[in-house]
């Protein structure tokens, strides 16, 4: 019954949904009141009927009903709770469930907190919201539906697969949904500012903690899914350049960019016409990675052609999305006037230096991406582009990205004197260089990786507190007139600090993890000692013994080695190797003594005939400071986002409204 | 579902990508097999080169690139060697041949495009580039004049 009611309120936010993308978007357009009003109740509405669809949906995974197709081949009554529950969204189906119920989340959040945006706008807004929502619902509802029953019941689930029972994995999809559907705000804002041909101020104040918010989930959602593949996978890789990887991080990299245009709209006027394309292609990015990742087509051509009819119907939604956005932005764009004047030097151009950067970098990601399948198609070549190809092609526009930084976020709107501006970074500078060089000159062998990844890093961390301190007139003025600066500046010049300085740690992870990784693979017998070189200290590890025991619903084989440093014991680990029983999957779980500087990273293999075991272990120097980094950028986001002028920004726009008579 | 639970056994059937029985004994050539392996692909695999891949063929691919290496073969000879039999799609890092160049250098390409799209944009908006309005001109034109 339960599952019935899911299905009907599915079906029933459909409906509400095509009223709500119609009935406002005419009444915007006749400047009928009370058709733009019903956008409020409507959205509202259907994210009630949503929300409830999921809430069946979830009970039936919760309650395991294997009369449900989707819960007898995704879920398992030997199921942990926690992961019966995750496991609504960890299939096709439910994730575009999830999908829709983010997305019309996200409206009824502007419906509801929207008292002041105009009201032509919010209807827009809304209309366009809906719009996208009855492709989605009619996606799930016709070629997807969760709800579909079966006549002959089995007695268990056939879904149990034991790497997906891992919390890591369980909740980074939500984020990276909350990311991904967030840019739709930002796009139905745009979408609304072409019809209405006019994007101001008050417009950028309204998209920019949208694309914020959407920018800090897919953060955390990559980070998560990178964190959980550096533990679970067994060999301590944290990114593979794999399409589905690469669809998250293409929305996340244009997000990036279309925050940095979106401070030039609201501070400066200008620069509007390429916020607004920004912010088509950002959601347009998500779009396609949602197609990538759905219809399988970058995996092989096969997965697509084994299930046209889901693949046919994402591309037509990304046809008309994209193409029909693009479409007004060309007939539109020319209406929308800037108004800023800069300089060749000036906060401007360094954000579209910016701008440039990230948006080439996504684009080498998206060529990178469906180069394969293009070349198959169009020349017949079947080839593969994996990470040395991402590595090399990416990689410099990070490295001139981050060279740039420091120097364009001191620099003052409009015009700048350079010389002025970066002299109080010219010794950030000298110490970076001579990290480098001091790593350069220690370190073993002659590869640039971890002397650039340091200087890099440095630059990054040292400028973003130096820009503070310019801010503060530090050394300028007396002490304690730069500490009550310090308690004035907005929350956002903080938050620029975190994020910018959050990419300087996440670097130097990068790099010192790429340059000095050791690794030893051996057949070790119990009561053995042996040796691992790290970087700059050598580890003694002591092969301690073996034992077998049964967990809950696997057998796992436990090696335990106790780690020693100059004859002290640091740490005991654990690596265990685990046959879930139902699937007779084998699986590794990697032991770890994290630290700052490095973890030690241990896993065991399998038995050898002369009775020793297959023993891989690692040191991975500053490797937790990829995920640190990430986090602290995403803390930079979050102090931005609640900066004053957000809580605020109510006001703005309609006292401007009410000082203005009526048209 | 069933597709992406082979695919996820593909990517993650986690245990062992190189085996000890495997490793050289010279960790010269050792070390530079493990550069070799990682430009190239595991055939069945998703994704994933053969050094970091524990499917059976992976491993008969990286004895192979082993016994290249041991034979005195150059990296580039070993990886031709493999993809003579394997064809291109075995490597990672695509040949910059043919169609290909496209795609290596789209990257620098759209740089320039967006570089000058950028400058030009820039340029157009300076104090002093700003066009002057008819009336500016024309008293402009009249100040010069007299």
């Amino acid at each position: 019954m339960t599952a019935e009611i899911g299905h009907f309120s599915l079906i029933l936010a459909f409906c509400v949904a095509i009223v709500q993308m119609i009935i406002p978007m005419i009444g915007a357009q006749k400047g009928w009141g009370s058709w733009m009003d019903i956008a409020i109740p409507a959205a509202i509405t259907q994210f009630m009927l949503t929300a409830l669809s999921f809430a069946a949906l979830m009970y039936a995974f919760a309650v395991s009903d294997f009369s449900l197709q989707l819960v007898v081949n995704n879920s398992h009554s030997a199921k942990p709770m926690l992961y019966k529950l995750t496991g609504t969204w960890g299939n096709h189906e439910g994730s575009l469930l999830l999908w829709v119920l983010i997305l019309t989340l996200f409206g009824s959040m502007v419906a509801f907190f929207g008292q002041n945006l105009t009201q032509a706008l919010k209807a827009r807004v809304l209309s366009i919201q809906s719009a996208i929502a009855v492709a989605f619902l009619a996606f799930l509802l016709f070629t997807s539906n969760p709800f579909l029953r079966l006549a002959f019941p089995p007695l268990d689930g056939q879904g149990l697969n034991p790497l997906l029972q891992d919390a890591g994995l369980a909740f980074h999809p939500p984020f990276l949904y909350l990311g991904y559907v967030g840019l739709s705000m930002s796009f139905s804002f745009a979408v609304a500012a072409l019809i209405e041909g006019q994007v101001d101020a008050a417009w950028a104040r309204w998209v920019r903690p949208w694309t914020l918010a959407a920018w800090i989930f897919l953060t955390i959602g990559i980070a998560l899914g990178s964190w959980w593949a550096y533990y679970e996978l067994g060999w301590g890789g944290w990114w593979f350049w794999d399409p589905v990887e690469n669809a998250s991080f293409m929305p996340w990299l244009i997000a990036g960019a279309l925050l940095h245009s979106a401070i030039v709209v609201e501070k400066r006027e200008s620069l509007k016409t390429w916020t607004i394309l920004l912010a088509i292609l950002a959601f347009s990015f998500s779009l396609i990675g949602t197609f990538i990742v759905r219809s399988g087509v970058i995996t092989s051509v096969h997965a697509f052609a084994e299930d046209p009819e889901r693949g046919v119907f994402i591309l037509a939604i990304l046809a008309v999305a994209i193409g029909g956005s693009l479409t007004l932005f060309a007939a539109r764009a020319s209406n929308l006037h800037s108004k800023g004047v800069f300089s060749l030097v000036s906060r401007e151009s360094a954000l579209i230096t910016n701008n440039i950067l990230l948006v080439v970098a996504a684009f080498v990601v998206f060529v990178g991406t469906v180069w394969p399948l293009v070349s198959e198609m169009a020349f017949g070549r079947k080839l593969s582009v994996g990470a040395p190809f991402f590595d090399l092609a990416f990689t410099p526009f990070m490295v001139v990205l981050a060279m740039v930084l420091p120097i364009g976020a001191v620099l003052p709107w409009k015009r700048a004197d350079l010389k002025r501006a970066i002299r109080p970074l010219w010794g950030v500078m000298a110490v970076s260089v001579a990290l480098g060089a001091l790593v350069l000159v220690v370190q073993t062998g002659t590869r640039m990786m971890a002397p650039i990844g340091l200087t890099l890093a440095t630059w990054l961390v040292l400028g973003a507190l130096a820009d503070i301190g310019i801010r503060v007139k530090l050394g300028k003025t007396s002490a304690a007139e730069s500490l009550r600066r310090v308690r004035n500046l907005p929350r956002s010049e903080f938050g620029k600090m975190f994020a910018h300085m959050g990419l300087g740690l996440m670097i130097f992870g990068v790099a010192a993890i790429t340059a000095w990784e050791t690794e030893d693979i051996r057949i070790a017998k119990p009561g053995e000692s042996f040796e691992i070189k790290g970087a700059w200290s050598t580890y003694e590890i002591r092969f301690d013994g073996v034992n077998s025991f049964d967990g809950p619903n696997y057998r796992a084989t436990q090696g335990e080695f106790t780690v020693l440093s100059n004859g002290r014991e640091i740490s005991v680990l654990r690596p265990e190797k685990r046959v879930y029983t139902v699937s007779g999957m084998p699986t590794t779980e990697a032991a770890m003594d994290i630290g700052i500087t490095r973890d030690v990273y241990l896993v065991i293999g399998d038995p050898q005939d002369n009775g020793g075991w297959a023993v891989r272990s690692y040191v991975k120097p500053f490797v937790n400071w990829i995920w640190f980094g990430a986090t602290v950028m995403a803390l930079g986001g979050v102090l931005s986002l609640t900066d004053r002028r957000y809580r605020v920004a109510a006001g703005a726009r309609r006292k401007r409204r009410q000082a203005v008579p009526a048209e | 579902m069933k597709r992406y639970l082979i695919l996820f056994l593909m990517i993650a059937t986690p245990l062992w990508a190189v085996q000890p029985d495997e490793v050289l004994p010279d960790p010269v050539l050792e070390a530079r097999a493990r550069v070799v392996s990682r430009e190239l692909r595991c055939l069945v695999c998703r994704n994933e080169s053969i050094d970091d891949s524990n499917a059976e063929l992976a491993r008969d691919l990286r004895l192979l690139v082993r016994e290249r290496i041991v034979a005195g073969d150059s990296n580039e000879q070993t990886i031709a060697f493999i993809v003579d039999r394997y064809g291109e799609y075995v490597l990672l890092k695509p040949k910059t041949t043919g169609s290909n160049l496209l795609l290596w250098a789209s990257g620098p390409i759209m740089l320039l495009i967006a570089g000058w799209i950028g400058f030009a944009f820039v340029r157009k908006r300076r104090p002093d580039a700003q066009d002057l309005s008819k009336a500016e001109q024309a008293r402009l034109d009249k100040l010069l004049s007299e």
